[in-house]
């Protein structure tokens, strides 16, 4: 690695100085646009007590499923706890602090937290217990939540496209909250699909900026679909 | 006779008008896609990142990075848009979605929902349910009436963990469309064949019937 070039070509460099008790946040909306093969190294490497910033905890048995079932995770900050057994039963029995998090305010509270800005004031949670012990204020009639924001040790990212200088381009509904993350980690790593030259992507169209992002590699994914929903065709209609 | 699933989204529907962006929650709401009223141009928001949600892809064109809030794969219309969740919310919270359609558990005549838990038994998370009512001026609420045992979903005080507090007007349920204000339900329009009366049966809130109720046209 020297200059702006980012790229590694080992899960154990991409993830040097992962280490227990830390902060991480994961990319992805179910599992959608999450970074598998990051997201495996941090179970190959076994952290643990780490606080996990994800949307959703994965399904049981991939993506972050792997990591409940590792018992990785001590504090798991998410919307949507969804179908994942494991997750339910780990938040019910107490094993695992949850902090459900309305997804918008979670989108938001990441986005902050890269933008340097520590906390905002927003109408969603008003009234109910995602506001308790927080600072409420009434601004022009409205009463609003002050939510403060997020960052973290590692942002464990997933793009479609890379340069070498970690200009990053999202595909489709994969995008999610990958590109707040990635400004939100002290130590951003992208594991991307392709990496291409410095100046093969149109800076036109570039959705992430490299400056954000320290460490870039190449992965493979599966892409599991959680819901396979297909149109009926004419015979089946 | 109360209205079915796809009643309830039919009746729904026609509150839509041509140019709208609205966002569908999951269950019945989605359902509300299949009636939007012919020769009406409509774009879905889908909070995942998505304006422009269109059908259910086909083998061949079925793509993991592309899915719906419901984690369903999907496809995009022409003149769609990809874009982060914080720019999703940006759209919801702001105000810019022209109608939002999510279903509820409970609902009260202070307007306030509840719709994400149910404690010690279900969990789900509240995914961008709270963000939604917070944000959006134009919602309607699909839900059923009561429970199986007849116990009444129509509160003077929601008893469920809520979504969010004073911001849901507009009701639909299989027996009844209602509107929230002044504190209490006002019953609009009743579902074929069902009478005031088995109406207010099963509502617990105040409800308030002024004059004729006039049947839906579903």
């Amino acid at each position: 690695m020297s200059g702006f070039n980012k790229v590694v070509t080992s899960y154990e460099e991409a993830l040097a100085g992962f280490t227990d008790n830390m902060t991480v946040m994961v990319g992805g909306f179910g599992l959608c646009g999450i970074p598998e093969g990051l997201i495996e190294q941090v179970n190959k490497l076994g952290a643990t007590g780490l606080t996990a910033i994800s949307n959703n905890a994965g399904v049981d048995g991939f993506g972050l499923g792997k990591w409940l079932e590792k018992r990785q995770i001590s504090t798991m900050i998410g919307s949507y706890v969804g179908e994942n057994e494991l997750f339910e039963k780990l938040l019910l029995s107490g094993e695992m602090e949850v902090i459900l998090t309305p997804q918008g305010t979670l989108a938001e509270k990441i986005r902050a937290g890269g933008a340097g800005i520590p906390a905002f004031f927003t109408a969603t949670g008003y009234g109910t217990q995602v506001a308790d012990g927080k600072e409420t204020r009434e601004i022009e009639g409205r009463n609003y939540v002050l939510e403060p924001s997020l960052t973290a040790d590692f942002a464990l990212v997933k793009a479609w496209k890379a340069d070498t200088m970690g200009n990053l381009i999202f595909r489709k509904t994969a995008m999610n909250f990958n590109p707040m993350m990635a400004t939100a980690g002290k130590i951003t790593v992208v594991e991307v699909e392709e990496i291409v030259e410095a100046g093969d992507l149109d800076p036109n169209y570039i959705h992430t900026p490299g400056i954000y992002v320290q460490r870039i590699i190449k992965g493979s994914f599966e892409k599991r679909i959680e819901q396979r929903t297909i149109k009926p065709t004419n015979e089946q209609a | 006779m109360a209205l079915t699933r796809d009643q309830i989204a039919m009746r729904v529907a026609q509150e839509i008008q041509d140019g709208y962006y609205v966002n569908l929650g999951i269950g019945i709401p989605t359902l509300v896609a299949n009636y939007i009223p012919e020769g009406m141009e409509v774009m879905l928001q889908s909070e995942n990142g998505l304006l422009g949600m269109g059908e259910f892809p086909t083998e061949e064109t079925i793509d993991p990075d592309l899915i719906n809030a419901g984690k369903q794969t999907v496809t995009a219309v022409t003149g769609a848009a990809y874009f982060s969740s914080a720019e999703s919310f940006a759209m919801i919270r702001g105000g810019h979605v022209d109608l939002t359609v999510l279903g509820a558990f409970e609902v009260d005549q202070e307007g306030s929902i509840a719709s994400w838990m149910i404690p010690g038994k279900l969990v789900k998370g509240m995914g961008g349910a709270m963000d939604l009512v917070a944000g959006a001026e134009n919602i309607i609420v699909t839900m059923t009436h009561a429970n199986k045992h007849g116990v009444s979903k129509i509160l003077k005080k929601c008893s469920l963990p809520l979504t969010g507090a004073n911001c849901i007007k507009r009701v639909i349920t299989e027996l009844a469309f209602m509107e929230i204000k002044d504190g209490a339900f006002h019953l609009l329009e009743r579902a074929p064949g069902v009478t005031v009366e088995e109406i207010q049966a099963l509502t617990e809130a105040d409800l308030v019937i002024e004059g004729d109720i006039p049947e839906m046209k579903v």
